[in-house]
């Protein structure tokens, strides 16, 4: 596995016609949706949280690509506007716990002894919780709105990157290539960062899409629950709410906000799976 | 090392993750920001009021001395008292259990055996058109939020075509079947994919072990080799897997006996959200993490039962 891992590093970049099919497709879907979400105002016909209330529920067509809410929002623009907090949830879930995570994966396996053994009970016990049920009380505890639902998530989150780099950090650190710069008389914090961590990372970056799906799939619970996003910010999982009363009546409000979760989160699938494959590492 | 002694050891590595978990739920009142008792009573209530409050939570003591007297109270079984109920959290838990607990068992005998079929037959018809569809369909049960699916499910078969109910839980076993039977599959939808693909790797990679070439050799037919052998070894990592689901499936039935209004732990949760009923919500993250932990720990003593080799 370590010499798989050492061959795809100490190739000179890897050529853009070598890419997997299946990354090439999940990279199109993220990058036109984070344009879409960067340019949101240019690319939307409305205000996104503009009242119009002499065109509530309306269809599909029209009135709009995906009809209007119950206070006449257009759903298109919304969707759109959406994207913006549920990508930044994705991104600041996933960045910041994986960070804390590495770092601590990092010293922890290399360094072992006490402060492991501490880590790892600390993995332990955050890992015995189910993590939606722990994200939830801490957000419920700390009070609603997006800020508070990324600390619950990098509270939450970042054991498992501890876990998974300290156990690639743990057969890397007695690699010989480790030995010799070890014997070279290299600095260890060069060590670590230099050397063993380029080679510990490939795992972690495929778990990181994975797990950006499933913090994605979170955040929208909450917001769906409402202790994310306030009202009238527009989020997926908030809207699917705004739409619950209405299904009978105008499935729309509900339909196309988790269309546009389960689009993104294609997305994501496909890339983890093309990174998977590319730098051989067992999803 | 036999098996008594590892049993009682894989149980002593309990005791710190078991006093982890009641620090962490101990904190969760903590980290209020702000003063608990007057969030729970609102900005309106008296000053006395708020004393009195402070007072039962035992706010006032020293943070070491509040989580002695939350640990003695958990040990014997006192999760605290509901501010709104007005009854002992222990009681709200029990009450609402059975119905989180049937839902729970549900999803598993749902998806189990959907599961082991189609992670069967990527497995043995992998690269051909079938190997891809399951994989496709996996993805999209994988990225659908479990309560926008509840809902169109919600749409579809209840309200648009009457199959099923509505919301609640019904009445007698058949009538709980009925109830159940959406919310079981909305969260099914989404576990299914990942117990597939983990028995389809775990088929695909020990279809290439040596013994598999020994049966061959021997002349055992392909059906025996994969019904005694690749399906008993690949079934294990499948079987540890599980525990770990078990995890987010507790967590899926919160949202998605909200949708369904079903009288579980999750809508128990959802509502004292709503209403600031910290004990409440302390008292259940308690629960959901035990009952997590059991449920890890019986899949671990089933695995070493089944296979020797853990135990080593």
């Amino acid at each position: 596995m370590s010499e798989q891992v050492i061959e795809m590093t100490s190739r000179p970049g890897v050529q853009a016609d070598e890419l997997p099919l299946n990354l090439k497709i999940g990279m199109a879907v993220v990058i036109a949706w984070v344009l879409l979400a960067v340019l949101a105002p240019w690319v939307t016909p409305a205000d996104p949280n503009a009242l119009d209330l002499d065109n509530v529920l309306q269809p599909p067509g029209a009135a709009g690509l995906m009809g209007t809410d119950q206070v006449g929002r257009d759903v298109f623009t919304r969707v759109v506007f959406a994207a913006r907090i549920d990508l930044w949830i994705g991104f600041a879930g996933v960045v910041l716990p994986l960070l804390i995570g590495v770092t601590a994966g990092l010293f922890s396996g290399y360094f072992g002894g006490a402060a492991d053994a501490l880590l790892m009970r600390v993995v332990d016990i955050t890992l015995a919780f189910p993590f939606f049920v722990l994200v939830l009380a801490i957000v419920a505890a700390l009070g609603p709105g997006v800020g508070n639902l990324i600390i619950a998530l990098a509270l939450v989150g970042w054991v498992s990157y501890a876990r998974l780099v300290r156990a690639e950090v743990m057969v890397i650190r007695n690699a010989e290539y480790i030995q010799a710069v070890r014997t070279l008389g290299f600095n260890r914090f060069y060590i670590l960062f230099r050397h063993v961590m380029p080679n510990a990372m490939a795992p972690v970056i495929v778990y990181a899409m994975t797990d950006m799906l499933l913090v994605i799939l979170a955040g929208a619970g909450l917001g769906f629950i409402g202790l994310g996003v306030q009202p009238p910010t527009a989020e997926w999982g908030a809207m699917i709410a705004d739409g619950q009363p209405y299904i009978e009546e105008a499935w729309w409000i509900s339909l196309f906000p988790g269309l546009a979760a389960i689009s993104f989160g294609i997305g994501l699938s496909l890339i983890g799976d093309g990174l998977a494959r590319m730098l051989r590492v067992s999803n | 090392m036999t098996r008594a002694y590892w049993l009682l050891q894989r149980l002593t590595q309990l005791l710190p993750v078991l006093l982890g978990i009641s620090v962490i739920c101990f904190a969760l009142l903590q980290m209020i920001p702000g003063d608990p008792a007057r969030i729970i009573l609102g900005s309106r209530a008296s000053p006395e009021a708020v004393a009195a409050m402070r007072d039962r939570l035992g706010l006032d003591q020293p943070a070491l001395q509040q989580y002695l007297t939350y640990m003695s109270k958990v040990i014997r079984g006192d999760f605290g008292e509901s501010i709104s109920y007005k009854v002992p959290v222990s009681k709200l838990i029990l009450e609402h259990a059975p119905v989180t607990g049937s839902l729970a068992v549900y999803v598993i005998a749902l998806a189990v055996p959907i599961a082991l079929i189609l992670g069967m037959l990527a497995a043995r018809y992998r690269g051909t058109w079938v190997d891809h569809l399951i994989r496709m369909l996996s993805v999209l049960g994988m990225t659908m939020p479990v309560f926008w699916l509840a809902i169109l499910m919600l749409r579809l078969f209840s309200i648009d075509l009457g199959w099923f109910p509505v919301s609640g839980y019904g009445q007698g076993f058949l009538g709980h079947l009925h109830h159940l039977f959406l919310p079981a599959v909305s969260i099914s939808i989404w576990m299914i994919p990942v117990l597939v693909r983990n028995l389809r790797a775990s088929i695909v990679q020990q279809s290439v072990a040596d013994y598999v070439l020994a049966g061959r050799a021997k002349g055992l037919t392909e059906r025996h080799i994969f019904t005694h052998h690749i399906l008993k070894n690949a079934s294990l990592p499948t079987l540890n897997l599980f525990g770990v689901l078990v995890a987010y499936l507790i967590g899926g039935t919160v949202i998605v006996e909200l949708v369904y209004a079903l009288p579980g732990l999750g809508l128990l949760m959802f509502n004292a959200i709503l209403g600031r009923d910290y004990p409440i919500i302390q008292g259940l993250t308690l629960f959901y993490a035990l009952a997590t932990v059991v449920i890890t720990l019986v899949t671990d003593i089933l695995s070493g039962l089944i296979d020797p080799r853990v135990k080593a």
